[in-house]
């Protein structure tokens, strides 16, 4: 099985998803993901989706929970670069995410962990 | 005499008149049209469709069937885009049994053939038809589209601010083009803030505020906060009297005012020089 | 036409990758393909969870004025779903991650359908037309 690198930037953890998602990639990354919050006190999680084709129920639902577990470690997670056909698709499913914060892109992501607008 | 004898019999004498059918068959379907293709060429076009006939009447098998309907509806389609009417076109078909009729007259003998002949013409005849309709439908819909398509510019209002206006009435087909252009857009300007105008649509019931939510939620998930402008005042009462709750999403009066707002999210100040 | 077997975590994503394929080689919008695909993706992933994995078909259709559309099968020998009006109400869950799989999937696509009887297994079929 694949796993999702997670690289960490100052006091925030990078993801950047480029693989097609399976099941249990998402949900070792959201363990891999616990595990660093834990270990370094990261206070914010940006994952990048550019490269994201596809998501559906069972992965958006992971993304919120990731977006919950994070927040059990004080820390803020951004989805960013989700891509428009992705994001007309997850509105569809009656998905909105609405535990994360998104962004269009890492830049914009960092601004909102560090609290501008 | 069974009709498939009848129908080899027919084959047969097709095959002998060739010239003589698919000349005159031509001149029939030339003159309908009025002019506007030469016989000469109609005669390329109704050359193939008359072998394939004499095949279907010769073999009877499926083959030879199945490719003519494909090329009768390939033919109708042509017809549909090129402007002709339902009649002409099916007069492409319905002129060879006028042509073949006309040399049969003389020979009593070809009668019973003749009829089974006729009969499978009008079959072709109808399918010509229905295919054309078809066709037609099409090619409405996908003008339909081309003008939603027009009749949908984004404005980039400041540095970081789009918007889109909904004009007319709200289906899920307009909705999906709205939304495809929204969320391009955002991505192409980086813009933060959306304001969705919808002074321009008539009514606003459950089904178009379920349309401006699905709107909403997809431009926020590429991070983009959204104002909705151009409440008018009937629209405020339906709206409440619906009871319908845009939650958490900004809805004001006008364009101005979202933009003013917008402004404000944006952390920017307009200030008098 | 393509059968797929389901038996695995790789197999959904090999679904997913002929779908995507067949949905692109056959004049369906960008927004249409992922849709597709999403769909595809919901549905294969209840035919492994909750049908005991199964098998899935891609096939390549025709409608009467000549569009051309994908349409995909996903059978399982499973134990069936007892009640199907319920289950493709949103929100009805059976266990983690089901859910919005079937009513979601509806929405996504032009037809679906969906035959099931405890004890004989599922079979669902949805198509989506190119525009």
């Amino acid at each position: 099985m694949e796993r999702v690198p997670i690289l960490k930037i100052g006091r925030t953890l990078f993801v950047s998803i480029q693989i097609d998602l399976q099941d249990d990639t998402v949900m070792r990354l959201q363990e891999d993901l616990a595990d660093e919050l834990a270990a370094t006190g990261a206070r914010g999680v940006i994952i990048d989706i550019t490269g994201v084709e596809i998501v559906d129920s069972f992965i958006g639902r992971m993304l919120t929970t990731i977006g919950s577990v994070s927040r059990l470690f004080d820390a803020e997670t951004v989805i960013v670069g989700m891509r428009p056909a992705v994001a007309i698709t997850l509105t569809e499913l009656g998905l909105t995410l609405s535990g994360v914060r998104t962004a269009l892109n890492a830049e914009k992501g960092l601004e909102i962990l560090n609290g501008r607008p | 005499m069974d009709v498939d004898t009848s129908k080899g019999r027919m084959a047969a004498y097709l095959r002998d008149h060739h010239d003589k059918v698919v000349g005159r068959w031509s001149e029939l379907v030339a003159a309908g049209v009025r002019g506007r293709t030469s016989p000469d060429e109609m005669r390329r076009e109704l050359d193939d469709l008359f072998s394939l006939i004499v095949r279907m009447l010769s073999d009877a098998d499926d083959h030879a069937a199945g490719e003519l309907r494909a090329a009768l509806d390939e033919l109708s389609r042509t017809r549909a885009r090129d402007g002709y009417t339902p009649s002409e076109t099916a007069l492409n078909v319905f002129s060879l049994k006028e042509a073949v009729y006309e040399l049969v007259a003389d020979a009593a003998e070809m009668v019973p053939e003749y009829l089974v002949f006729s009969r499978m013409v009008d079959d072709l005849g109808l399918r010509t038809f229905e295919t054309y309709s078809a066709a037609r439908e099409q090619i409405i819909s996908d003008q339909a589209t081309t003008m939603l398509e027009l009749s949908t510019p984004v404005v980039r209002l400041w540095d970081g601010i789009i918007a889109v206006p909904f004009v007319g009435t709200l289906d899920s087909v307009r909705t999906q083009l709205v939304m495809e252009k929204l969320l391009d857009s955002l991505v192409a300007t980086g813009a933060g803030h959306a304001v969705i105008d919808i002074t321009g649509v008539p009514t606003v019931d459950t089904e178009v505020a379920q349309h401006l939510l699905k709107t909403v939620s997809a431009a926020r998930l590429l991070g983009a906060e959204c104002t909705i402008s151009g409440i008018r005042p009937q629209v405020a009462q339906t709206i409440v009297s619906l009871g319908i709750e845009f939650g958490d999403i900004a809805t004001k009066a006008t364009l101005a005012d979202a933009l003013s707002l917008a402004l404000q999210q944006a952390g920017l100040k307009v200030v008098r020089a | 036409m393509d059968e797929l077997r389901i038996r695995s975590g790789d197999d959904v994503v090999r679904v997913r990758q002929q779908v995507r394929m067949a949905a692109a080689d056959n004049g369906l919008s960008l927004v249409d393909q992922t849709k597709l695909v999403t769909a595809a993706s919901e549905l294969a992933r209840n035919t492994l969870v909750h049908g005991g994995g199964g098998a899935a078909r891609v096939e390549i259709v025709k409608s009467a004025n000549g569009r051309t559309g994908v349409k995909l099968s996903f059978t399982d020998e499973g134990p069936g779903i007892d009640d199907i009006d319920l289950a493709l109400t949103d929100g009805w869950s059976t266990g983690a991650g089901l859910g919005l799989g079937l009513s979601g999937a509806r929405r996504l696509v032009d037809e679906f359908e969906l035959i099931s009887k405890p004890g004989t297994g599922t079979s669902v079929v949805v198509v989506k037309w190119s525009r």
